[in-house]
């Protein structure tokens, strides 16, 4: 039994018939064809598939597609601002934030879903708020440097602006 | 003249902290991975997998399978008669079990479908009859008396018995002022790279011909397997490795996935994808075996060490994999560390009724490690000295071959030592921290590639081509596997390091067996050493076909023409060439332009000839690290939390140091991994920990802060004098920690991993021990 799920998917407007039980990563990977969130274990241990659903960092592998209708989801192919890369993906690139990548995308919307709750998290924070996406190549330590990376370059630009 | 005249210079790439070449892909989900590729045709593989843990196969009933509607092909065991495997002497698994099944979740069936649903309805279809024979889920019990074989060609179940002495280790023993024997025991552990294993596979049924993309970290392997399994010729099989989410040894041979994935292909006549579960991964397994460790020691009262005996057993599992060679890296990398001339070892590798075991990252060394460095730390308890005096007195003093013929031209171990012990402030603070706090260090090393490949064939280890067209870009052919440790990185600053140019001018096209030249792939931390000197020789080859060109165009001799990088030049008073002009020159007449660089190991580091096998840790390098951990353990649940990590690291030259510091974090927190939460646990053969709840790798609430100090040596063979940074820093996290913990609580924790039980049971004993004692008196 399928039904119509309307939402916006990183900023467009789509209307597709869904199972109920299609889980939001496969709506995004197999219908819409985004495969920037990735899948890593068999159901919400890793976090490698965070998006965020109406701003709020979210696991899509624990999420029913069709839960998601009349909502904004946002994917790792949204973040970047005309071609470059945004201030949390630079802070990822620069400071080595990745290195195999295979867990980026879930750890980049999870930083991405924290910064605009708190934009200033202390370190202690930023562990928790993250806890549930594992890193298997940094020991986190970079990912905590591009994240204190990202938190600066937004407060810079702020006091520019 | 006016302020444009500074001279230009060579653009430095190396030695410069540079972001990854190819990290604006990964980091903007347009990486494509083995599991992102789709496509309208595409079929989808599921792997049907023994209940059993040992049985002999009596019959498979695919027929039911094969009539449900959706379904294009069902193989079984009969597909292919030929295994696979690492060694040429011990490929003897196939990739769907056939006669035999010798592990709980071996393939014994494989289904193509219109989809996972009906693929997976398939497989339950699928009826397989068996014979249960005994099953053995220890080396103890594989080992008794009157087991079943798992293998015609393996009586007693024992894949390789190792058995040397190397000096006179009685009379080392009669030296020494101290003897201490010691056992540890180490719980298996997987990779769990974050990547599920897959691949992607496209028969071409106009021309028989194959394509496999393939989540592998030695997509010529999997080449070499494939053309095996399917018994096709080499020159109709294409691998493709794209974008692959880590590997840590689990990927350094080919597996099952991509062989099976390949004849479903064949047998549907169209495209499959097989993308396993997080579970399946972990029983695909090649994990670090299950091993105990027995070490007998002999100590100069000044902490000399003068005699070595080390017995362990590895649990292997079902089939060989790497299994001889993980029992002789656990022999040989004993030494090349420290100065011992006596050593005895005795290794066994047995089968078992548990998925195979593999490489994983420290492959063979970090058990072995673990047990030897927490005998040193018993052992200067005992004799009152201070566990980094103990190193000291051993250090290697004279480069050159050691006891066991490996060879050691560049030592930046003393300094690490001194570093870690600077920057931790241990002499100030070790003993003298409040209760519950403790201090621990080891030190550890890990060979810079394998000198001698498992698949001889007399080609160079490694050869990278260069292409320089029209456009002036540089393009890096290299068949080396960027597994998530930055390879393309490092190969395209050692091309743009020689030609001084800017490194966005050098692009790099990686792991296409159609397109790049051929590599062994990303193990034994082979990438840098090895094809980044084959880079340096084809960068160096380029650079004289330009020199040549300048200097036709400016009419010198070309040894009178001065390369600044993007400019070439012939004395001061030359406004020289542009590198855009200078191309142009080279092309004339010829055309695009292709230049190699190869790459061989010299023989002096191949390892000994003492016993069978010694080849086996031969290397051109070897890599040194040092740590300190500083742990707090709380006296009422014996919960344990690392505070910080010191480790300095001797890479030889930290060709990157931005993505050097990155290997040495990953590798001390995967130490921390198994030394703290990751065990592999069965249940009559049953894996029972196959997700990453039961299997926990440390969160970032868990996680330290990892203070990360590189220590160059300058090796003389290495590129630019590197040499590894991605393994050797693990091993020594483990016996730091049990050091530590010893330290703060007076117990030490003789198995792995050290969790709280474990400890809490110890200090409840040695409580017990003290009320008796205080009672007696």
């Amino acid at each position: 039994m399928k039904s119509l799920l309307s939402l916006k998917v990183n900023g467009r407007q789509r209307d597709d018939a869904v199972s109920g039980n299609l889980l939001l990563v496969d709506y995004l990977r197999e219908v819409v064809g985004l495969t920037g969130t990735k899948i890593g274990c068999d159901g919400g241990e890793c976090g490698l598939c965070t998006v965020l659903v109406d701003g709020k960092a979210q696991h899509a592998c624990l999420t029913l597609a069709a839960s998601c209708d009349g909502t904004s989801v946002e994917t790792i192919e949204s973040l970047a601002e005309g071609g470059r890369l945004n201030a949390i993906q630079r802070g990822f690139h620069e400071k080595l934030g990745a290195q195999c990548g295979y867990c980026t995308p879930g750890m980049v919307m999870a930083a991405e879903g924290l910064l605009r709750a708190n934009p200033d998290p202390d370190e202690a924070t930023i562990r928790t708020e993250m806890a549930s996406n594992i890193c298997r190549c940094t020991g986190y330590v970079k990912i905590i440097e591009a994240v204190q990376f990202a938190i600066d370059e937004l407060k810079s630009g702020k006091e520019a602006a | 003249m006016d302020g444009d005249s500074i001279p230009p210079q060579p653009i430095q790439s190396i030695g410069v902290p540079m972001p990854m070449v190819d990290g604006p892909e990964k980091i903007s989900g347009r990486a494509q991975y083995t599991a992102d590729f789709y496509d309208h045709d595409a079929l989808t593989g599921c792997i049907k997998r023994a209940d059993v843990a040992h049985a002999r196969i009596l019959s498979v009933d695919i027929s039911a399978a094969e009539a449900l509607p959706g379904v294009h092909a069902v193989i079984t065991g009969t597909e292919t008669d030929d295994g696979h495997g690492v060694l040429p002497v011990s490929r003897t698994e196939l990739p769907i079990a056939y006669d035999r099944v010798r592990y709980k979740g071996e393939p014994v069936a494989a289904v193509a479908a219109d989809s996972i649903e009906i693929a997976k309805r398939a497989c339950d279809l699928i009826k397989v009859e068996y014979e249960e024979l005994p099953a053995y889920f220890t080396a103890a019990e594989a080992m008794a008396n009157g087991a079943v074989d798992l293998h015609d060609h393996r009586p007693g179940n024992i894949e390789r018995h190792v058995d040397y002495e190397i000096g006179d280790v009685d009379a080392g023993f009669e030296d020494a002022d101290l003897i201490h024997e010691t056992e540890y025991h180490c719980a298996e552990v997987c990779q769990v790279q974050t990547e599920p294993h897959a691949a992607f596979a496209e028969w071409d049924g106009e021309r028989d011909e194959l394509t496999v993309r393939a989540s592998t970290q030695v997509p010529y392997y999997v080449h070499l397997m494939l053309s095996k399994i399917l018994k096709m010729p080499k020159s109709k099989i294409r691998v493709i490795k794209p974008y692959l989410g880590g590997g840590f040894g689990s990927r350094t041979e080919a597996l099952n996935v991509e062989m099976i994935t390949a004849m479903l292909a064949r047998r549907a006549k169209g495209t499959v994808r097989t993308v396993i579960s997080r579970e399946e991964t972990f029983i695909t397994h090649r994990g670090r075996p299950e091993q105990t460790v027995r070490i007998r020691m002999g100590m100069k009262k000044d902490g000399r060490v003068t005699a070595v005996d080390c017995r362990t057993i590895q649990r292997g599992g079902g089939h060989s994999g790497y299994g001889i060679v993980t029992i002789l890296y656990s022999g040989s990398m004993l030494f090349a560390i420290y100065d011992l001339q006596n050593v005895r070892y005795d290794g066994r590798r047995i089968l078992t009724n548990t998925p195979p075991c593999g490489a994983f990252r420290g492959h063979g060394t970090v058990n072995v490690r673990h047990a030897f460095e927490n005998a040193l730390d018993e052992m200067a308890i005992k004799l009152g000295l201070d566990p980094f005096a103990v190193r000291r007195a051993n250090l290697i003093t004279e480069m050159g071959h050691v006891a066991n013929d490996l060879w050691v031209n560049s030592y930046g171990l003393p300094e690490c030592l001194d570093t870690v012990e600077k920057a931790s402030a241990w002499k100030d603070r070790k003993n003298k921290l409040p209760p519950g706090k403790g201090l621990g260090m080891a030190c550890s090393h890990y060979v810079s590639g394998a000198s001698k490949p498992v698949n001889w064939t007399g080609e160079p280890h490694a050869t990278v081509n260069l292409k320089l067209d029209f456009d002036g870009t540089i393009v890096i052919l290299t068949g080396a596997s960027e597994i998530g440790q930055g390879s393309n990185t490092i190969l395209v600053q050692c091309v743009a390091e020689v030609l001084g140019i800017d490194p966005a001018k050098v692009k790099i096209v990686a792991a296409d067996s159609r397109v790049t030249p051929k590599d062994n792939g990303s193990y034994s931390s082979r990438v840098t050493y090895m094809v980044g000197n084959a880079a340096i020789e084809a960068a160096n080859n380029l650079k004289g076909v330009l020199v040549e060109a300048a200097a036709r165009k400016l009419d010198v001799a070309p040894e009178d023409v001065e390369c600044l990088g993007e400019i070439y030049r012939a004395g001061t008073q030359d406004e020289g060439m542009t590198f855009e002009e200078v191309v142009m020159a080279a092309l004339e007449g010829t055309g695009t332009i292709t230049v190699k660089g190869n790459f061989d190991t010299m023989p002096e580091s191949w390892g000994g000839k003492k016993y069978r096998g010694a080849a086996i840790g031969g290397s051109m390098a070897f890599a040194y690290a040092a740590q300190v951990v500083e742990v707090t353990v709380d006296p009422e649940t014996a919960d344990i939390s690392v505070d910080r990590v010191w480790v300095a690291h001797d890479c030889g030259k930290a060709l990157n140091p931005l993505t050097v510091e990155g290997q040495i974090q990953g590798s001390v927190w995967m130490g921390m991994g198994q030394a703290m939460t990751e065990e592999t646990r069965y249940h009559e053969g049953l894996m029972i920990t196959g997700n990453m709840l039961d299997y926990r790798v440390p969160t970032f609430v868990e996680s330290p802060p990892i203070e990360t100090y590189i220590v160059e040596s300058n090796d003389p063979h290495g590129p630019f004098g590197a040499k590894e940074a991605g393994e050797a820093s693990l091993a020594g996290f483990l016996p730091a920690l049990t050091s530590a913990v010893a330290d703060a609580m007076g117990v030490r924790v003789h198995e792995l991993p050290v969790t709280p039980d474990r400890l809490l049971q110890l200090l409840e004993d040695k409580e017990r021990e003290m009320r008796a004692s205080t009672a007696a008196e």
